[in-house]
Order: C-alpha cells, then sequence, then structure tokens
C-alpha cells in the first residue's frame, strides 16, 4: 500500500525539517493552491474527496467547511482556523506521531484549510504534555516564516495567514471542540450550546473551523493529487487511509498508516502481531476508551464509519484498546468511567454527578460489595447519562458507551463478581 | 493617588516586572485581558513553579479580573498547580491502556521508593507525583512523564535505576 500520512516517517521516528519536507513533496499542494485553484476550488476538492473528520466523530470536513459565510456574508474582521491537537482520549497516540515526526505536514494543511475557509489568523491546541511535538511545531513555524510560507503574502500571493503553537493547561473536556474554544479565550473549557455553531460564531465570537490534527495532514495530499485518486486509497466504503493503531497484550502495540476499510483482524494479527502468548481477546475498544466494545465475533469487520456503527459501537480515533482474558472487564469499565467522571467539567448534573455515581457503584462490585440489584442500576444510569440529550455536551454519552456494551457482552462477569463477593480475576 | 490604586500598584508588584512584560506581550492577541488568563498562570508558573494567592491575586489585578473569577479558572486545568510542587513533577499514567500493562504496581513501587502517594511532595523536595490520563504512548505502555521527559516501559528495574538515588539522598 501506498503510505500518504507517513511517507516521512521512519522507523527511527526522526523529525522531517523543512528541506526534506519539500524534497519528498512537500508543499506542493500548496504551491499549486496558491498559483492555479481558487478557495472555491479546494472547498470542491476536499468535499468531492469525501474526507471524514478522524477527531472522532467522522463529520465530512467539505461539508464542514461550507458552513463557514463567505466574507460577504458576515461582518469583517477575522476568521479562524484552529487544529485539535489536544488527544486526551485514552488509548488514542496517533496524532503525536503525525506532530513529532512530520510537523510540516499538518502546517501545510493548515495553510490549505486556512486559505479555504478565509482564515488569516490559526492556533495548533496542542496538550501541554505534548512537549517534543510543541517544540518541533514551532521550529517548523520558524522555518515557513523565513521561507515565506507563513506570515504575509505567502509565497508572493495575497493570502496572508499567521500560525501559532498554543499549549493547554490540560483537561480531557478541552478537547470538545467549543470546550476548546473557551480555553483558548482563556476561560474555563465548558462546553458551548449549539447553535450557534463555531463555523459562524467561534473564537471571540467570529467564523472559525475546528479540526483534528490527522484530519488536516490528509489536506495537501487530497489537494496535490485530487479527490479521485484519494477516493481509491481506501478499500471499503469510506475514502483515504487511516492511522490505526492497538494497545494491550498484543506482541506488537503500535500505530499504522492502512487503508479505510482495513479488516479489524488484519489490524490485530498481522499488524499488532496477534495476542501475547497466554492471553486471548475477549473484546475491543475500537476506537478509544468512548467507544462501545466489540468482540471476537466482530474481527472480520472493515474499519469504516457505518460498518462500525451498525455493529453497534464507533469508529472513534480508530486506536484499538485491547480486552485479553486475564484482564477484569469490571475493572476496566471501572478504569474508564474513573477517568470520565474525573474530567467532567461540571457543568451538568447528570454528568457530574451521574459518572461519580456510576463510578462508586462499579468500584463496590469490583471490590466485592456488589449487589444484585446494582446491575438495574448501571442499566439505568446508562440509559440517562447516556441518552443524547440529557447532558449538555458529548462526554457523558461518551463515558457510557463501554460500560453499557460491558454490560451487554461481558453481563457474567458482573453476575460473578457480585455472586462471589470478589472479583475472579484476581 | 486613590486608596484604590495604591492597592492595585501593590498587587501587581507581586509579579516580577519579566512577569509582567510577558504577559503584557500575550495581551496584543487577545481582545480584552481576561482572555490572558491562562497564558498569565502559565508564564508565572513556568517561572515559580506553581501559582500562590500572592500571585494569584496579582494576576488578576493586572487583567482586571476578580480574583475568584481567575480561581475558577485555575483550579479548572490539571496542569496549574495551585500548590507547590517539587523540582520534578511525575506525571504518572493512570489511564486504560497503561492500566492493563500493570501501571497500579508500578504505582505502589513508586510510591513506596519515594515514600510520597499522589498529590505528596518528596521531602527532600525533588519530585511532586500526580496522575495524569492518557499521555498518548499507550503502545509504550506503562509511561510517565518525570518533568518535560517521557519514560515509557516502565518496569521494576527502571523504577530502581530512576529513584533509588532520589531515595537516599532523601534519607541523608
Ligand atoms: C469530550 C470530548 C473530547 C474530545 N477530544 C478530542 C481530541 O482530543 N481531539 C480531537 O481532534 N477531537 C476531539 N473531540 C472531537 C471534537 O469535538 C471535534 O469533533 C473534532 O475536533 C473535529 O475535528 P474533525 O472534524 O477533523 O474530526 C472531542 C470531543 C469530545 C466530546
Ligand atoms: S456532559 Fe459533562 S463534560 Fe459535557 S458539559 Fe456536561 S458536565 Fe461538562
Ligand atoms: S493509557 Fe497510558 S499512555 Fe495511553
Amino acid at each position: 500500500m501506498e503510505k500518504v500520512l507517513t511517507r516521512n516517517i521512519g522507523l527511527d521516528q526522526k523529525p522531517t525539517n523543512l528541506q526534506a519536507y519539500e524534497a519528498s513533496g512537500g508543499y506542493q499542494g500548496l504551491r499549486k493552491a496558491l498559483a492555479e485553484l481558487s478557495p472555491k476550488d479546494c472547498q470542491d476538492i476536499v468535499s468531492d474527496s469525501n474526507l471524514r473528520g478522524r477527531g472522532g466523530a467522522g463529520f465530512p470536513t467539505g461539508m464542514k467547511w461550507s458552513f463557514v459565510p463567505a466574507d460577504e456574508q458576515c461582518t469583517p474582521g477575522h476568521k479562524y482556523l484552529v487544529c485539535n491537537a489536544d488527544e486526551m482520549e485514552p488509548g488514542t497516540f496517533k496524532d503525536r506521531l503525525l506532530m513529532e515526526c512530520d510537523p510540516h505536514q499538518l502546517i501545510e494543511g493548515m495553510i490549505l484549510a486556512a486559505y479555504t475557509i478565509g482564515a488569516d489568523i490559526s492556533y495548533i491546541f496542542i496538550r501541554g504534555e505534548y512537549i517534543v511535538a510543541t517544540q518541533r511545531l514551532r521550529d517548523a513555524l520558524q522555518e515557513c516564516y523565513a521561507a515565506g510560507l507563513l506570515g504575509n503574502n505567502i509565497l508572493g500571493s495575497s493570502f496572508s495567514l499567521d500560525m501559532y503553537v498554543h499549549p493547554s493547561a490540560g483537561r480531557y473536556i478541552c478537547g470538545e471542540e467549543t470546550a476548546l474554544i473557551n480555553a483558548l479565550e482563556g476561560k474555563r473549557a465548558n462546553p458551548r450550546a449549539k447553535p450557534p455553531f463555531p463555523q459562524v460564531s467561534g473564537l471571540w465570537g467570529r467564523p472559525t473551523i475546528v479540526n483534528n490534527v490527522e484530519t488536516l495532514c490528509n489536506i495537501p495530499h487530497i489537494i496535490d493529487r485530487g479527490a479521485d485518486w484519494y477516493k481509491t486509497l481506501g478499500i471499503g466504503e469510506d475514502a483515504g487511509t487511516k492511522l490505526f493503531g492497538v494497545s494491550g497484550k498484543v506482541n506488537n502495540p503500535g500505530c499504522w498508516e492502512l487503508p479505510m476499510g482495513t479488516p479489524i483482524r488484519e489490524i490485530i494479527e498481522e499488524h499488532a502481531g496477534g495476542m501475547q502468548e497466554g492471553y486471548q481477546l475477549k473484546g475491543f475498544l475500537p476506537g478509544g476508551g468512548s467507544t462501545d466494545f466489540l468482540t471476537s465475533d466482530h474481527l472480520d469487520l472493515a474499519m469504516d464509519y457505518n460498518v462500525i456503527g451498525a455493529a453497534g459501537s464507533r469508529m472513534g480515533t480508530g486506536t484499538m484498546i485491547i480486552l485479553d482474558d486475564r484482564t477484569c472487564p469490571v475493572a476496566m469499565v471501572l478504569n474508564l468511567i474513573r477517568f470520565f467522571a474525573h474530567e467532567s467539567c461540571g457543568f451538568c448534573t447528570p454528568c457530574r454527578d451521574g459518572l461519580p455515581w456510576s463510578r462508586q457503584v462499579l468500584q463496590d462490585i469490583e471490590e466485592g460489595r456488589g449487589q444484585p440489584e446494582d446491575l438495574e442500576t448501571l442499566a439505568y444510569q446508562v440509559s440517562y447519562i447516556g441518552a443524547i440529550g440529557n447532558t449538555h455536551c458529548a462526554l457523558a454519552p461518551g463515558a457510557m458507551e463501554p460500560l453499557q456494551s460491558a454490560l451487554k457482552y461481558f453481563y457474567d462477569d458482573f453476575k460473578q463478581h457480585i455472586s462471589n463477593g470478589r472479583c475472579p480475576y484476581h | 493617588m486613590s486608596k484604590k490604586q495604591i492597592i492595585q500598584s501593590d498587587m501587581s508588584s507581586l509579579l516580577s516586572a519579566e512577569e509582567i512584560a510577558e504577559i503584557d506581550a500575550e495581551l496584543a492577541h487577545v481582545p480584552y485581558k481576561s482572555g490572558a488568563a491562562i497564558d498569565a498562570l502559565k508564564i508565572v508558573q513556568a517561572k515559580r513553579g506553581w501559582v500562590s494567592d500572592e500571585c494569584l491575586r496579582g494576576i488578576a489585578r493586572h487583567l482586571e479580573m476578580s480574583d475568584e473569577e481567575l480561581e475558577g479558572v485555575a483550579t479548572f486545568y490539571n496542569l496549574i498547580y495551585r500548590r507547590p510542587v517539587g523540582e520534578k513533577v511525575i506525571l504518572f499514567c493512570d489511564s486504560v491502556s497503561c492500566w492493563i500493562s500493570g501501571c497500579d504496581d508500578i504505582k505502589t513501587a513508586i510510591s513506596q521508593r519515594l515514600g510520597i502517594d499522589y498529590g505528596e511532595t518528596t521531602s527532600d523536595n525533588s519530585y511532586t507525583l500526580l496522575p495524569v490520563p492518557c499521555l498518548g504512548a499507550c503502545d509504550r505502555a506503562p509511561v510517565m512523564m518525570i518533568g518535560d521527559e517521557l519514560v515509557t516501559h516502565i518496569d521494576d528495574e527502571k523504577v530502581t535505576a530512576l529513584f533509588g538515588k532520589a531515595i537516599r539522598r532523601a534519607e541523608e
């Protein structure tokens, strides 16, 4: 398979500087766009490519961009492009690789996205712990300013753009795009009510697009080589390639660029080298900590948004977490719910008070104090906290996904904890 | 000079001239002063390791915010420290992939070796131990950060190699 997003990422994971990036065809897409393509042309190419957002929700990127009002349709002022590099979803480790090893690819994608939507200021909102990525992005930005790739009149064109790296002060909810905007404004990162959508009224009340790192890294290639080429990269329903990852008790945990639609079995058995000796696969979260468990019955499914959705889970970030047969599913869900309860922003009651309640019930069950009625309580929590519309944002429903599917697939494990009065796994 | 102004200048003087200059540089990027609140907290923390009550008040005055509003911002974020921390903060990943890889036992080993639990600082002030959500290095679990350094594939040997010295120094 042709490597696209990771073509400059070798085994040594050394960063690619400007010279090396350009030698591998970098900034060709940008040169082409500024010389030959109008923003509208770029918008059409990205829409035609069927690129879907890689931040977790899979929203079509072209459609998202099309909601930004044209200059004539809004009051004069700035428009913003923000790269969501918060990557705090448990089990997710793909954006780090893209930023540490090929920072210019992200920057080129951002310049092209900004050109398309008419943004003049852009931010990379990166989690504070990503020290190496932050430094490499800052170095790359400096190279770009020196080479006329950022700043006024980029490459002699009439297009100007400034770009800043903005490290987060740390909180999972900052990854939610409207909470991220509040964090950029120096406030508590509570999500905002929608509408108005950020495309119309985002950062400082101005039109703003927030896209994931991996989404933006696709843009230079789509502009350079076209929508038709991009669509042929996927082997299933969806277009392009994707970074898929596996962690847990496999022989070779890691992250690989593979075609969209790659079967799960191939990812786990070939790329991740299968389960370690003495461990069997019991289940897996296909796309990070806020996706529903799937089981060995689902290994032959393709990693496509709708296929995984039809199986009752989500593609999410595409980085899988494997539950093995020697790890307790109740304790694993407890670990996840503890995270979500801690990271709740506290704005709405079902999440602020409901998640600690779930955590307490799970902890009681795991530590042998569970009662039979606890299972009904958990089911009630799933139906109430998990329902879209009962909470102000998607954090709480996301938290319920691993719990509801664990109750579905590993119900006997929960029951055993309660009837034995102890965790059967240790 | 009115009484109010005296208080104001007193509070600002809780920040160093260098800190004020750096905060003022951030103000150029925001339409109103409180927009630089998080940046200002980070600037002060970078110099002093943490944000004391006095510094918080100094920043609040400088940005024309109430103390309470700025405190609400400061306490929201995991990486703004409102209590003193040691020379290096250990951010120990306790999320799902590291947990599957046995991070609970490693945390116990580190706690025993350094004599501190989460939220505490060693008696020689070299380390503060804090839990952190998934560090985005799950393929190299279990992991932690010590200061700015990412430490991967932590096992007992690594714990001994890293902290063996620290505990001896504390005992001396
Ligand atoms: C609680 C929560 C956390 C999120 N964290 C991230 C994140 O760390 N990175 C990310 O790209 N998207 C994250 N998202 C999704 C964003 O809200 C948004 O959909 C995404 O950045 C859009 O980019 P895309 O269209 O390119 O996928 C999160 C969403 C929620 C509800
Ligand atoms: S669901 Fe949770 S994270 Fe989202 S707004 Fe409500 S309290 Fe905040
Ligand atoms: S779970 Fe520890 S790095 Fe991801």
